[in-house]
């Protein structure tokens, strides 16, 4: 052989290798679409999806009280994070153009790589223990952590695509600046925000650590602010360890409700803007 | 070094609008406009012409106050409106904005909204929430602008998909719509076709009727076309000023002749 | 001066020209936008507030159990929240941590090179959006479905595809020995690798394309192949930022949770010394999952437990800091505000 097609076999070798890799990293996901489906689906039921869960060792019962739970914990965790990541992008991408305004933008990098179950620790000391007990209201707060980072980052990545034409156009007007950034930078920003927040929205539906520690879990349905409560994540964490068949089983179903909200968000998202750009 | 006022100016009862005094300007520490010293008449359009780089945008940066927007910029002298100092202290600039308008060289309708919103942008922000007057002003800011006929069936359609002239006008309508006194032009024909000119000239045309217009352009035979006085700047100075008439046919100063008759710029 | 009267757009309206003559006289306050912008920094700010405060409350939560055993906690092996007989020594898990991540990297580091190297330079067109979409979704994927998924399906891949035969030839090499289960620091391992390969892929891209073209060109003009020119021409040229995502990927790792805990056996104490790796074991952060809200609130056992979350927010904080100077330094993405 040549060395010439030695180097051809190798150009065609680091082809087919890399593409590999692309496989190998494809088949788990398929496995666990597979997986969570197949073993899921049979475990759904009106009963399922609308009962509270069972006494421990009983089939009966179903999800109904974390599936309530995740969605009130998307709301209250919303409520706190969005605003507070809605300003901080606004600062960052208007203003933050120094030393505060990096520094700021660094660590927010830095937290948004955190691991969730030291955020937990750090709310379970901050409120489980100054309030006496786990509480909903502490699980948000620690959802909300997680969540402020990506928010920031995607609000101000898309407030920096509207171009300075349109900030030019409304401050001529006579327009004051923050005026002009709450109703005209941020309106034609307003696809990429919302995607970002969606996106965050996905992200801590699925986060079962900090919950630990924080809502605890519980039997009941939500009993409100101050009290523990259920959560999908953390019912299919207990369903699984559980030695029991038709709580594994149960777990399953629950994945299944779980993997559906958050895949749904993601593609949803990501269908809705494909092709359509922000700020022209 | 520049004139004051405009030579061969007919004696009337109008005055002049805006008046700059020792205007100069910088970025950075780049001395970019020269002791100006310019009065603009009320109710006429005036033409700044110059080659690229004369300071001409900058100037009429300097007339709403834009200029020191950007960071490092900085102002030095007077900028009279109606005989007040613009940049006094204690004035506040947003309301000189609202003074004097400012149409841009590129068209940059609202991206996220309607014609109709467009329009009433300036408006809405600054208070007026009455949907009747807003109609009524809408109306009349894209009639004044040659628009109405064009969009009045589909005033909710976004400002982005029209034509680039109509963006323009649609721009034109926007900044009208406040009212302002003063309409500022920084090249406002430079990204359109021939139509889309002959349509806008024809309405600064009617514009300054009502409104005292400043133009940039580096279009010559525009500003000869539509303009009642003329400033040659070069360099970041004034090089000279008059009424367009005596400019393009009898200039005084030899440089304002060489680039009338294309021999730079 | 007189000025001729103006056409007036509704007559019977002040304009607002002439609403704000007397504007122009005196000092308005536009300290709204001051307040706004102060209020935007205040908000801002909170990122930092909040690092801080985690700081704070993780040593001031350590602080009982660091008093008792200083050195030892870190140091030590044993592991027992027995009161009367108490002894924490965490030892076991930072090895735990260390060698589960380092597992997915060995793993995980070159299949997301090779899939961030197909994606930027060789993938065509049509291809790579629904490709990279793909991938995305695995960083969709919550991790406690990864390790549901791991406690019934892939573990016995593990075991039956890696474990069995390693076992079977190998196993008198001690790191192999023990009777392959599949719940073990290498299925860990394994599991962790998949999950940190979206992020390492997506990262090594970015820094892939942020690669001037004229690098690769070079190369062409020389007669060099596609690999050769990849190699060439921008693989070394981004080796730091690579290096970066890498170590972004190592942050994940020693931070994931829920999938770790279910699948690697929960070994406690001396027994969670990794000596093979089909053996059970225990990270930083498996160990709080599994055993915090059993730990007797009026011991030392959670005082001990923050401990270890301290522990573990020191090494993510410095591995995330290092990883993103790095990264930084390569996409130097142009940061300025919009004046």
């Amino acid at each position: 052989m040549t060395s010439y097609m030695i180097r051809k076999f190798k150009d065609k070798l680091a082809f087919i290798l890399s593409f590999l890799c692309v496989l190998v990293a494809i088949i788990p996901l398929g496995s666990i679409l597979m997986e969570v489906v197949k073993n899921g689906a049979p475990a759904l039921s009106i009963q399922f999806l609308t009962s509270p869960p069972g006494a421990v060792g009983e089939a009966e019962g179903g999800i109904a009280s974390s599936i309530q739970g995740t969605l009130i914990l998307i709301g209250l965790t919303s409520l706190i994070g969005v605003p507070l990541g809605l300003m901080s992008g606004v600062y960052l991408a208007e203003f933050g153009d120094n030393v505060l305004g990096r520094s700021i933008r660094f660590f927010n990098d830095v937290l948004m790589q955190f691991p969730s179950i030291v955020v937990g620790i750090f709310v379970y000391m901050l409120m489980v223990l100054a309030l006496g007990s786990f509480s909903t209201i502490a699980g948000a707060v620690a959802l909300s952590i997680i969540m402020l980072p990506i928010v920031a980052r995607t609000t101000e990545e898309s407030i920096k695509l509207v171009p300075n034409s349109t900030r030019e156009a409304a401050m001529a007007l006579g327009i004051r600046r923050w005026r002009t950034i709450i109703s005209i930078v941020l309106n034609s920003a307003r696809s990429g925000i919302v995607t970002g927040t969606l996106l965050s929205i996905a992200r801590i539906a699925g986060e079962t650590a900090p919950l630990i520690m924080t809502i605890l879990g519980s039997q009941w349905f939500f009993a409100g602010l101050k009290a523990p409560m259920d959560a999908l994540p953390l019912r299919v964490w207990r369903l699984a360890l559980l030695p029991y068949d038709y709580a594994h089983q149960q777990g399953w179903g629950a994945a299944l409700i779980l993997i559906i909200i958050v895949l749904t968000l993601n593609v949803g998202v990501r269908f809705a803007t494909r092709g359509r750009y922000t700020g022209r | 070094m520049s004139n004051t006022q405009p030579t061969n100016l007919k004696e009337s009862a109008e005055g002049y609008k805006i008046e700059t005094e020792n205007l100069n300007a910088w970025f950075g520490k780049s001395h970019v406009l020269k002791e100006i010293s310019l009065k603009t008449k009320e109710n006429a359009i005036t033409a700044i012409i110059g080659p690229s780089g004369c300071g001409k945008s900058t100037f009429i940066r300097c007339l709403n106050r834009m200029h020191e927007l950007v960071p490092n910029a900085r102002v030095s002298g007077k900028v009279l409106l109606d005989g007040k100092n613009i940049y006094a202290e204690g004035v506040d600039p947003v309301a000189v904005r609202r003074k004097v308008g400012m149409v841009f060289q590129k068209p940059n309708p609202f991206p996220t909204m309607s014609v109709y919103d467009n329009v009433a942008s300036g408006l809405k922000l600054t208070g007026l929430r009455d949907r009747k007057k807003l109609d009524v002003v809408v109306k009349k800011s894209l009639e004044l602008a040659f628009l109405w006929d064009e969009v009045k069936d589909d005033l909710d359609k976004s400002g982005a998909s029209l034509s680039g002239g109509q963006q323009q006008r649609l721009c034109i309508a926007r900044t009208l719509a406040v009212e302002p006194e003063v309409v500022l032009m920084d090249e406002p024909c430079s990204a359109l076709d021939p139509q889309a000119t002959a349509k806008i000239e024809q309405l600064m045309t009617k514009l300054e009727e009502n409104y005292t217009v400043v133009i940039v352009t580096h279009n010559m035979q525009q500003a000869a076309r539509v303009s009642d006085f003329t400033a040659f700047m070069y360099l970041g100075e004034v090089v000279e000023y008059g009424s367009t008439r005596q400019i393009f046919e009898n200039p005084k100063n030899e440089l304002t002749e060489r680039y009338i008759t294309g021999k730079f710029g | 001066m007189v000025s001729r009267t103006r056409q007036k757009m509704i007559p019977s309206m002040t304009s607002f020209s002439e609403r704000n003559n007397k504007v122009l006289d005196k000092k308005t306050g536009w300290s709204g936008d001051r307040f706004f912008k102060f209020l935007a920094a205040v908000l801002a700010f909170s990122v930092i507030v909040i690092l801080v405060l985690m700081i704070v409350e993780l040593t001031e939560g350590s602080l009982p159990v660091l008093n008792k055993f200083g050195i030892n906690f870190v140091t030590g092996v044993d592991w027992n929240p027995v009161e009367g007989r108490e002894s924490f020594g965490i030892l076991p898990y930072i090895l735990g941590t260390l060698i589960t991540s380092s597992i997915a990297l060995i793993v995980g580091v070159p299949i997301s090179l090779g899939i961030a190297i197909f994606l930027a330079e060789m993938a065509p067109s049509v291809v790579k959006t629904p490709l990279s979409f793909i991938i995305e979704l695995l960083a969709a994927v919550p991790s406690v479905i990864y390790g549901l998924w791991g406690i019934f399906v892939f573990r016995f891949w593990v075991r039956d595809f890696v474990e069995k035969p390693v076992s079977t030839y190998l196993g008198f090499i001690p790191i192999f020995q023990g009777t392959p289960f599949g719940l073990d620091i290498l299925t860990a391992g394994i599991i962790l690798a998949i999950m940190i390969i979206p992020t390492v892929s997506s990262v090594s891209r970015e820094v892939l394309v942020a690669v001037p073209n004229s690098q690769k060109e070079a190369a062409y003009s020389i007669g060099a192949t596609k690999w050769e020119a990849i190699r060439i021409g921008v693989l070394s040229y981004a080796r730091s930022g690579l290096a970066g995502a890498a170590i972004l990927g190592l942050g994940r790792a020693v931070g994931e949770t829920m999938a770790v805990t279910m699948v690697i056996g929960n070994a406690v104490g001396a027994a969670a010394l990794p000596t093979s790796f089909f053996r059970g074991g225990q990270t930083m952060a498996s160990l709080i999952a599994n055993e915090f809200n059993e730990a007797n609130p009026v011991s030392l056992h959670p005082s001990a437990l923050i401990g270890v979350g301290l522990v573990l927010f020191i090494f993510a904080l410095a591995i995330n800091v290092f990883a993103q100077i790095l990264i930084w330094r390569i996409v130097r993405v142009r940061r300025g505000a919009a004046e």
